[in-house]
């Protein structure tokens, strides 16, 4: 791992900013970059960065943080319904009330811990699921999905007197449409807020706390510390970003459906971690964005598309190659995200960011070939 | 001590400032880029004009996985079938008996089709988002596709907020051209309130006036709507209705809700389930012994109000004998209906489902009407299918309403063959109902198209 200073920090968050920012020109040539899948992006990349304060800090891992997710979602297109097609309370609104369900929910699976814990959230996950696809229908619209219609009230767009359109009006910032790029650069802004208060946190003495109840939570109670009101605030933070990713949602796509409660959404969170690097800051943006780069371009992929890329190897040969990789494009692009995460949690356990860093440290290696190892003086914990 | 807290302070601010300075950097930069990574975005007044390109794309946005996968994948080929005949590749299908037709046979507007395809996975979420792939990143002209009618109504929304025109593939609910209705979305598929209206005499006929039903219905747009529409008709016929309950989309197992069916007192079930989810029902119902049970001194009967030919195939033995209603069945002996079948089979080697059949032809009305709006700016293209008539497409002579983007034309009562000549011989014909018989006021449901121009 390489330590943590502020000059390091400042440094990475300069990159991460820059990076984010440009992602349409860096991810044009492997066609990434259209909007949608951009706000993607950053929209998953803000929920796995929550989910990490959670998993990555404390070690709990929730299997049922879509539930955060679902409930930012209905809250923001409840908002954009009944008060205003302004984004700003649709997201002030659907992060207060994921915080409020985090805080229900935590309070009661935080009073166990390891699987106990998962099952507790998994279950209330499924239970809000449940809810939302029939008992809850009012509200939710079910299977078909809560969408805006043309006569809802508006309230407070109608006090201002927003000009009436002929159609239903877009999601706004203050006048800017909240589709296409402009969308994803709001959810970037938000993200790049997210990542920064996510590293304040990593580095903060709360932080510190939160890693301790991870390396032994026996020994902390042991010293006479209460550990919960610690865990449920990192259980309440990391569910207001599950809130505010399920508001962008429906900032970017006005529309919330229950399936983004199911406990699919919620292991695709944990994937998405895992596959990045548990517990390091940019993991869960990269995990993120590989399993959406997945879902989304390699299962458009689809025999025609095969075809075209070998068409240079002769005939027999193309129908065999294209046949065996049909398998694992179009429909079957779980199967490819299937392999890459075994391979990854069998050879890099610490997800890509270790294959990074240890990229990184074979070339300095290379560079540095004889001189005293630096490792052990670079062991220093960060903020003690 | 105080010495950290210092640096700390130092390095936050130094940290806020570069980051704003970052960010406000490339928010002035990003002002200009997003113009750029618009495809022929200068010459564009409308979204994905092909402009002078040589080609014009379409989207096909079917379920690859989920319970409708079998329908995805036949729709899948219909299109692939279209966009050969329509470039004018093998022997035309349809294109021949369209009348009137203003095709080619060399692309639409002289522009070679291409297509992209996409999987719905019969969740709302992935289906908008890959249609907003196929809108955003592949520059498509149209998309099409979806076997759910949740799907298809999410999809539809969106088709009108970005202006891109989408030809529902095969929904059932009376929801998509009916309260939620789009000026952008267009079904050429009956819906359930046309099925109950088919239904309805012919019910009369076989099970008389006095029956108890009992409804197992999905748990989405579609089952809601169907069952109201079927308990209507059948009330209307004097039946009565003793429950209604809904069912899960995709619950593999429904003994849980067909037990209850057998000490209700009802002596019909009305299974309002489509896919596999149909399959299972019917076949665990079979299996429950409920056709072979007398109820109030009558034969207990099951009904399937929407049926298809892969489902028919799925369920196998315990089809035989049950009725339903279908959009179109391979067995018509109209020119069109034959011409499509015959191609179908050439390609595939088996005969096409009625969700092919209506993936095909909306396909082909599409490029119909960009050929007779002599463009492809979609307000255009709409006016030129509102209120078209045609005919030699498989279900006699059609009207596509312009009120609400609904098809006329007959439907048909079917009943599970139950001796089968081959293995695709599923389904037999009861009767073509006429097309004056499945018509409705385009006002009772509600709704409104929108804007034109969006």
């Amino acid at each position: 791992m390489i330590t943590a200073t502020p000059r390091k920090d400042l440094i990475l968050m300069a990159i991460f900013t820059i990076a984010v920012l440009t992602m349409p020109i860096w991810l044009a040539p492997i066609g990434a970059s259209y909007p949608d899948l951009l706000q993607r992006f950053a929209i998953f990349g803000i929920f796995a960065i929550g989910f990490n304060i959670l998993f990555g800090l404390t070690g709990y891992l929730s299997f049922g943080h879509a539930a955060f997710l679902g409930v930012g979602s209905y809250t923001a297109v409840w908002s954009f319904k009944l008060l205003s097609m302004s984004v700003v309370p649709a997201i002030i609104f659907g992060v207060i009330t994921s915080g409020l369900f985090a805080v229900v929910i935590g309070y009661i699976s935080l009073r166990r811990s390891g699987i106990y814990f998962s099952i507790l959230t998994l279950a209330f996950a499924q239970m809000s699921y449940n809810l939302a696809y029939s008992v809850l229908t009012p509200i939710t619209n079910g299977e078909t999905g809560l969408q805006l219609a043309l006569d809802d009230p508006r309230s407070l767009d109608n006090l201002v007197g927003v000009a009436a359109t002929e159609g239903i009006p877009p999601t706004n910032f203050f006048g800017i449409e909240m589709s296409g790029y402009s969308g994803f650069y709001f959810c970037a802004v938000l993200m790049i807020i997210g990542f920064y208060i996510s590293m304040r946190i990593f580095r903060s003495p709360f932080g510190m706390m939160l890693k301790a109840v991870k390396s032994n939570s026996n020994r902390m109670s042991y010293t006479g510390l209460n550990m919960r009101p610690y865990t449920l605030t990192a259980f309440v933070i990391s569910g207001m970003y599950a809130g505010l990713a399920g508001s962008l949602m429906a900032v970017t796509d006005p529309l919330a459906g229950a399936e983004r409660m199911q406990w699919t959404a919620s292991g695709e969170v944990v994937l998405m971690t895992i596959l990045g690097g548990v517990g390091t800051l940019i993991g869960p943006v990269i995990g993120a964005g590989v399993i959406k780069y997945f879902e989304n371009i390699f299962s458009a992929i689809n025999e025609n598309v095969l075809q075209g890329i070998f068409s240079f190897l002769p005939e027999f040969l193309q129908d065999g190659v294209v046949a065996v990789l049909g398998l694992f494009v179009g429909e079957g692009w779980h199967l490819t995200l299937g392999l890459l995460f075994m391979l990854i949690v069998i050879f890099l356990p610490g997800g890509l960011v270790e294959g990074f860093s240890r990229i990184i440290d074979r070339i300095k290696n290379r560079s540095k070939n004889g001189e005293a190892d630096p490792v052990g003086s670079a062991k220093v914990q960060p903020g003690e | 001590m105080t010495n950290t807290t210092n640096k700390f302070k130092l390095s936050r601010r130094k940290l806020l400032t570069s980051a704003a300075a970052a960010g406000a950097g490339a928010a002035v930069f990003s002002g200009a880029t997003p113009y750029s990574f618009v495809k022929g975005a200068y010459a564009a007044d409308f979204r994905n004009d092909p402009g002078s390109q040589s080609f014009v794309k379409l989207g096909f946005n079917v379920p690859q996985t989920g319970a409708y996968a079998d329908e995805g994948a036949d729709e899948l080929r219909a299109f692939q079938l279209a966009v050969k005949h329509l470039n004018g590749e093998g022997d035309g299908g349809m294109l021949n008996t369209l009348k009137p037709s203003s095709l080619k046979g060399n692309g639409i507007l002289g522009k070679k089709v291409e297509y992209v395809t996409g999987d719905t996975q019969t969740k709302s979420d992935a289906a908008r988002a890959s249609a907003k792939r196929m809108i955003e990143k592949e520059g498509v002209t149209m998309f099409s596709g979806g076997s759910s009618s949740g799907v298809a109504i999410a999809v539809q929304s969106l088709a009108q907020e970005m202006g891109i025109i989408f030809m529902c593939g095969l929904t059932h609910s009376n929801d998509t051209t009916g309260k939620d209705r789009r000026r952008y979305g267009f079904r050429h598929f009956f819906n359930a309130y046309q099925s109950g209206a088919a239904l309805g005499p012919v019910l009369k006929d076989e099970m008389g006036t006095e029956r108890r039903a009992y409804h197992l219905t999905a748990d989405y747009t579609w089952g809601w709507s169907q069952e109201e529409s079927i308990k209507n008709t059948t009330e209307g016929l004097g039946w009565e209705t003793v429950n209604t309950v809904k069912t899960p989309v995709g619950a593999g197992d429904f003994s849980q809700y067909i037990t209850p069916v057998l000490n209700s007192g009802a002596d019909v079930l009305i299974l309002n389930h489509y896919g596999k989810d149909m399959v299972n029902s019917l076949t665990q119902a079979v299996q429950f012994g409920l056709r072979d049970k007398q109820v109030n001194g009558k034969n207990f009967e099951i009904i399937v109000p929407l049926f298809s030919r892969l489902m028919a195939q799925g369920a196998g033995e315990n089809i035989k004998g049950i009725l339903g209603s279908t959009n179109w069945n391979w067995t018509l002996q109209d020119a069109g209906s034959q011409a499509f079948v015959k191609s179908f089979g050439q390609e595939y080697g088996f005969p096409p489902s009625q969700a092919a059949h209506t993936c095909y032809v909306q396909t082909l009305l599409y490029a119909n009407a960009c050929e007779m709006a002599g463009t492809f700016y979609p307000p255009e293209v709409i006016k030129a299918l509102e209120d078209f008539e045609f005919d030699g497409m498989g279900n006699g002579p059609t009207l596509y309403r312009g009120e609400d983007h609904q098809c006329f034309k007959d439907v048909l009562v079917v009943r599970g063959n139950a001796n089968p000549s081959t293995q695709f011989d599923l389904l037999e014909i009861v009767q073509q109902v006429p097309r004056s018989q499945v018509e409705y006021d385009a006002s009772i449901f509600g709704g409104e198209l929108g804007p034109y121009e969006v």
